[in-house]
């Protein structure tokens, strides 16, 4: 065969591959465009539109949305004056997320080194517990943690029945109770990665810290946590983004009345109307999660620098 | 099922004691007592005459060198090797210069900043010896750390070990299942089966006078031979064998036994029979096997045994070709009768 016929033929075979490559990668293409990349982009669109009066949007350019985060106009002079209401409602959020997150490693750790110091053949058993909510409706799972935690619930009437407290506590409608429901409800998001880390730990290396005159405390805190590490970090980012966006935990069993960033998004496309602020709002809560593990991520890349 | 029985043992200060034995024999359990890994059902554990049964490992002034080595996957070679002193609490600069010490010690100065994932299997023994010696431990407790080096490196770890162990001075207590490195190393020897201890005593001792048929056995090459005891008169006996031959044989020292009995020889005890010489046992020479110093002959006896020497040198007079009669002389003191 001649050269330029063996260029020729290495051409086809090459643009045959490419095209193969490319026909099989269309599924994931489509997938990614259909339920990502498309919902992101129309939701950046409408964030930028006016809202319409029964809501929806009429297309129409305005950043307003974004300046209603901040500020408040004056309904009579058009002036801007600051307005934290917003702005409370994301640290409110963000403090409730952080702290269901710490709640949930605080219980989620203990259950997982459990789990994970049980033989072989029990853990099955107990990882089928710790998934065992997820077989009912998340809404059917927040009802019943109302019935538990109401005045005249389970948790009132065993305390009263003891005798600690004589009136009931009201823990319904509280900050209280959407940390309890976001700790219930995130909890398995918890010591599910913290068993997957815990459970390839080596505990020659926990015997060896023993060894080497550690007492529990140390052994957890030099040994057991540093090599869990990567566990603790998946557990707590599965907790606190979804913990952040939380809506039917702080509806129910916080009565609505104290509202968290996915209550408020759901009023604008809900009673406000205002689809263009709710779309701003879903936009600056996606910004500050995806700033979060930027800067999470720049951190371990530096520490594993540091240490290889 | 116990996996240790009626252990008594009794370990010298700066000792090198090991405890051979093959593996399921109960070593490991005994060491991890030791360690405070595991309780005893019933016993004491006495560190210089104080009762530590009870203790935790953490606190026993005793360290472990664990077979896997168990280095800390998340530090570097000195953070390792701090780790004993920072949990003991000891100040920053005590720790910084005993760790350096220690680093000299095991010659792994250069790696001190190395993580431990990347070094060689022989460079993390060291860590892990420098590890466990950081807190000046009363008692070193070596769990086959040599198991997994290749066998140069296992040599020259063998004598290493022994010197730092002269060095620092420090009880080591080392548990294997290889007997040529028992013999080595140690200062004193228990040999261990099925959870029992069958004999203590110097490699010496327990190489030359082994008091147990299994102890004989696992330790280096041996001929048992069996046979009836007869006549004895101090530490001497006679034995007669199943074909009529009678020999000469040292018995344990106390020892009354009586009836059927084994008698050991070392290949290396025994010696060929020549120009006339008297034999002791006579046998057909069925195989010899050429090491280069010296030649295994594997006899067959007249009871049916086999019977190996070990012969080195010229043989006048001999034809050692298989099928040939050979004559054994057997030492009276080389002839041992075993429990």
């Amino acid at each position: 065969m001649s050269e330029e016929s063996l260029l020729h033929a290495r051409a086809v075979t090459a643009r045959r591959e490419r095209r193969t490559r490319q026909f099989l990668l269309a599924p994931a293409i489509v997938t990614i465009l259909a339920i990502s990349v498309l919902p992101l982009g129309i939701t950046v669109i409408y964030s930028f539109l006016t809202p319409g009066t029964y809501g929806g949007v009429t297309w129409e350019f305005s950043a307003d949305a974004y300046v209603q985060f901040l500020f408040e106009e004056d309904i009579f002079d058009g002036t801007l004056a600051f307005n934290d209401a917003y702005i409370s409602i994301f640290l409110r959020s963000i403090g409730l997320a952080l702290g269901a997150t710490l709640g949930a490693l605080l219980l989620g750790f203990p259950t997982a080194y459990f789990i994970a110091t049980k033989p072989r053949d029990q853990r099955n058993f107990w990882l089928f517990v710790i998934t065992l909510p997820f077989w009912t409706n998340l809404l059917i799972r927040t009802y019943a943690m109302l019935l538990i935690i109401r005045d005249e619930g389970f948790v009132n009437i065993v305390l009263m029945g003891v005798g600690l407290i004589d009136r009931p506590l009201s823990i319904l409608y509280t900050d209280t109770a959407v940390f309890i429901g976001l700790i219930y409800t995130y909890l398995p998001f918890m010591v599910l990665p913290l068993y997957a880390s815990l459970e390839k730990l080596d505990f020659r290396l926990v015997e060896a810290a023993y060894d080497l005159y550690g007492n529990r405390w140390q052994v957890l805190r030099n040994v057991i946590v540093p090599l869990a590490k990567p566990g603790i970090v998946a557990g707590c980012i599965l907790v606190f983004i979804p913990g952040l966006g939380a809506y039917i935990t702080p509806e129910l069993l916080g009565g609505g009345k104290k509202l968290m960033i996915g209550n408020m998004i759901a009023i604008q496309f809900g009673s406000s109307r205002n689809w263009p602020f709710g779309s701003a709002a879903a936009l600056i809560l996606m910004a500050l999660v995806v700033i979060a593990l930027l800067i999470y991520a720049r951190a371990a890349g530096r520490e594993a620098r540091a240490h290889g | 099922m116990r996996a240790l029985d009626d252990v008594d043992i009794d370990i010298r200060e700066n000792e090198f004691f090991t405890l051979l034995g093959p593996s399921g024999c109960g070593k490991t359990t005994l060491l991890r007592i030791i360690a405070g890994f595991e309780l005893p059902t019933s016993g004491t554990v006495l560190l210089g005459g104080k009762d530590i049964t009870a203790l935790p490992p953490n606190e026993r002034p005793v360290n472990t060198v664990f077979q896997s080595y168990a280095l800390f996957p998340h530090m570097t070679v000195a953070q390792n090797i701090g780790f004993g002193l920072r949990m003991l609490g000891e100040p920053a600069g005590k720790i910084d210069e005993r760790v350096s010490r220690m680093l000299r010690l095991v010659q792994m100065e250069p790696m001190a900043d190395r993580r431990t994932d990347q070094l060689s299997g022989g460079q993390q023994q060291r860590v892990a010896l420098a590890r466990a010696l950081a807190p000046a431990p009363k008692v070193l407790l070596l769990d086959e750390p040599l198991a997994a080096l290749d066998l140069k490196l296992r040599k020259n770890m063998q004598i290493e070990l022994k010197s730092l162990q002269a060095e620092t001075g420090i009880t080591f207590i080392f548990v294997t299942h290889d007997q040529e490195e028992a013999l080595t190393m140690s200062d004193r020897i228990a040999v261990m089966r099925s959870g029992q201890i069958l004999q203590v005593g110097s490699p010496r001792e327990i190489y030359d006078a082994p008091t147990h048929r299994f102890v004989a056995d696992f330790i280096g090459e041996i001929n048992i031979l069996s046979g009836q005891i007869g006549a004895a008169s101090g530490d001497r006996a006679k034995v007669t064998l199943k074909d009529g031959t009678a020999l000469e044989a040292r018995t344990p020292e106390g020892w009354t036994g009586s009836g059927e009995v084994a008698v050991a020889v070392r290949p290396e005890a025994a010696r060929l029979a020549v120009g006339g010489e008297a034999a002791t046992i006579e046998g057909t020479l069925e195989n010899l096997v050429y090491f280069g110093a010296a030649s295994h002959l594997h006899l067959r006896l007249g009871t049916g045994e086999e019977f190996v020497i070990r012969h080195s040198g010229a043989t006048p007079g001999l034809s050692l070709t298989p099928g040939a009669r050979i004559g054994a002389v057997i030492p009276p003191d080389q002839a041992r009768v075993l429990e």
